[in-house]
């Protein structure tokens, strides 16, 4: 049985979490289909500690194709070296991570592959009987799932939503083998060249891989209002974000909106602070799996989807919040 | 320059109304629009054609309905419109579209730049951009919010990443996608309407087009749908009203215990 593979992603020769989240969604199908796992890795400088991590998290084996030219993401090179990999190997599923370099890549490399690609999967499972991958997907703003498969073509290929499975444990007595793969010229394409990396510290946030997500909207009513949302975010180890409403009237950046035209997230809580909950902001957060919401309108759409929601004023009801999580560090510093 | 503009014809979302009884998403009498996404596509292209001269040219892959779509692109500014629609394209996954997409870019041909929207509001992928540049095998660049300047052979752009822009400087032709950050989309003028209604907009179809049959529509299809389900929705939640002082004070203790009871705090 040809193998599962999951494509790793890492920054400044880190690995980032997505990739060990991955690796279990891989672990998972590859124990069904009785085939091995393995972990591409494209990149610069990445420690032997770290590709260990990658097999102690899961992974046979790992292909580590490291050349400083390959540092920063660039779709057209990774896309050339994967299409050589899967010549060579033939993997029957290839997973990646829906974030912005995996949501690039993929489509790409499943021309070059000539095969199907699904997009922002929440759920993947094998069929019975043929061994094809079943990718489940929300679509048409998460209001319905749909199940694809790829019958016909190999390998099958899937993006998957950040957040949207738990790594699993590191396991320090997995042995794997980590293979090489020397980076010839014809592997990077001159087109593109990337001449830097601007990091916003002020109004950055990695809002699909957050655990915690405290959003604001329209019923903040002004932008200074977010301080509080900040600070409520900051207490509860989580990232601000933000309906349309409160981005377009300038109160925070649009990294940080969050729905139909903003980011889709699954982070373990969502709390919508003055956001009433239309179907466009919904459509970002649907597949999280708590969602507070904090609004005076008894009627807000919000409430309706939410595990718990509470009717009343923001100005007082996240003060209120805010002491009791005050007290409590202060109680747990004790 | 050439920059040629792909949109698609979606429903209408902002109309989009669950039925709470089935949970199924109401479709009956929904207009169909211009993918949202794609007006910062056509705004984009727009302003490059001011800056630097040329033509837009906008191209949809759909039924005839998509004609609509197509003229209120030309309305806001663009030269020359392309339906390429044929029986024979139904069910194309997006494997499938974007070869069909990238064959009429070819027949189109002479292009500098291609410039997509983010992603379509229903199907919601984001890869038939990418699908286009790979079956021209030109560069592409996602997730543009901003154009830093255009020369002859190059382009100069930042691209909204994780935790950051990434900044790239990439051969013409190519692709590239944007993201609503890069500007706001002006609204059609009544000269644009005018041209609109008067401009004869050429339909690309297997009778006129260099297509692989067997790549096409559903059959030429790599996935295929096997299940669809609608999500609950309701969550079956508790929702508590704070009132005065002291319904706040014991909104918040049921919410601590909740967010206690689910491990959160
Ligand atoms: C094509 C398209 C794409 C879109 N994409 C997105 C998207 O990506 N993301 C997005 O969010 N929206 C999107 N929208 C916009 C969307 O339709 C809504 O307009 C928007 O989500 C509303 O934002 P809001 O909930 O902050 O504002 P409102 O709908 O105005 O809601 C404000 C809420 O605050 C409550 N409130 C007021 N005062 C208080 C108080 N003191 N305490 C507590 N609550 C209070 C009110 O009861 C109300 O429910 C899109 C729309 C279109 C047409
Ligand atoms: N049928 C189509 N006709 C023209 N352009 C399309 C079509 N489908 C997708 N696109 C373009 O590709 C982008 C991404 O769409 P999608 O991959 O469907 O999310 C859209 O914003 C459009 O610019």
């Amino acid at each position: 049985m040809s193998s599962v593979w999951i494509i790793a992603e890492q920054h400044d020769g880190h690995l980032k979490d997505v990739s060990f989240e991955l690796l279990s969604r891989g672990r998972k199908l590859a124990d069904r289909l009785e085939s091995r796992l393995a972990a591409v890795l494209i990149g610069d400088k990445v420690s032997e500690t770290a590709m260990e991590e990658l097999v102690q998290r899961g992974a046979d084996e790992v292909y580590s194709i490291q050349d400083p030219r390959l540092e920063n993401f660039v779709c057209e090179s990774y896309a050339r070296v994967l299409t050589g990999l899967i010549k060579s190997y033939r993997p029957c599923i290839i997973l990646a991570a829906a974030t912005s370099s995996g949501r690039t890549l993929m489509p790409y490399l499943a021309i070059k592959a000539n095969t199907g690609l699904t997009a922002d999967c929440t759920e993947l499972d094998i069929e019975e009987g043929t061994g094809n991958l079943l990718q489940t997907r929300p679509a048409i703003g998460g209001n319905i799932m749909a199940t694809i498969k790829t019958p016909d073509h190999r390998p099958q290929m899937a993006t998957v939503r950040p957040k949207s499975s738990r790594p699993l444990q590191k396991d320090s007595s997995r042995a794997g083998k980590i293979i090489s793969i020397p980076v010839t010229d014809d592997m990077l394409d001159p087109r593109v060249a990337v001449l830097g990396y601007r990091k916003d510290v002020t109004d950055f946030v990695n809002l699909e891989e957050a655990d915690i997500v405290v959003a604001g909207g329209r019923g903040l009513k002004k932008g200074e209002n977010f301080t509080m949302i900040r600070t409520l975010a900051d207490s509860l180890g989580g990232v601000v974000g933000a309906s349309r409403e409160a981005v377009d009237r300038g109160w925070i950046g649009y990294p940080h909106q969050i729905g139909l035209s903003g980011k889709t997230i699954s982070p373990k809580l969502y709390i919508g602070i003055g956001i009433s909950g239309s179907i466009q902001h919904l459509a970002g957060i649907k597949t999280s799996e708590i969602i507070i919401s904090v609004n005076s309108d008894p009627e807000a759409n919000l409430h309706k989807i939410a595990d718990f929601g509470i009717v009343g004023d923001a100005f007082q009801v996240i003060p209120e919040i805010q002491r009791r999580l005050d007290q409590r560090r202060k109680g747990g510093a004790e | 320059m050439k920059i040629i503009v792909p949109v698609k014809q979606v429903p209408e979302s902002s109309n989009v109304k669950m039925d709470p009884e089935t949970g199924t998403v109401i479709r009956s009498g929904v207009e169909t629009v211009v993918n949202p996404l794609d007006f910062y596509a056509l705004e984009t292209a727009l302003r490059l054609k001011e800056q630097y001269g040329g033509t837009v040219t906008v191209l949809s892959m759909g039924p005839s309905q998509a004609l609509k779509a197509l003229k209120e692109a030309v309305a806001m500014g663009c030269d020359e419109a392309i339906l390429v629609s044929d029986r024979k394209f139904c069910g194309a996954d997006t494997w499938s579209t974007s070869y069909t997409l990238a064959q009429a870019v070819k027949k189109i041909g002479g292009y500098d730049l291609i410039i997509t929207g983010e992603r379509a509001t229903d199907g919601d992928t984001a890869q038939v951009g990418p699908g286009i540049a790979s079956w021209l095998d030109i560069p592409v660049a996602t997730y543009v919010a901003k154009i830093e300047e255009v020369t002859d052979s190059r382009i100069v752009l930042e691209r909204l990443v994780e935790d950051g822009y990434q900044i790239l400087s990439v051969t013409l032709p190519c692709l590239i996608s944007v993201v609503k950050e890069i500007a706001s989309p002006r609204l059609p003028t009544l000269r644009g309407k005018i041209y609109a209604r008067q401009l004869h907009i050429p339909v690309f179809s297997t009778e006129n087009m260099e297509l692989e049959p067997t790549a096409l529509g559903l059959k030429g299809s790599p996935t295929r749908v096997v299940k669809i389900e609608t999500p609950k929705v309701t969550r079956g939640g508790r929702v508590v009203k704070a009132g005065d002082d002291e319904g706040v004070l014991s909104a918040v203790d049921q919410l601590m215990a909740f967010l206690e009871a689910k491990d959160i705090v």
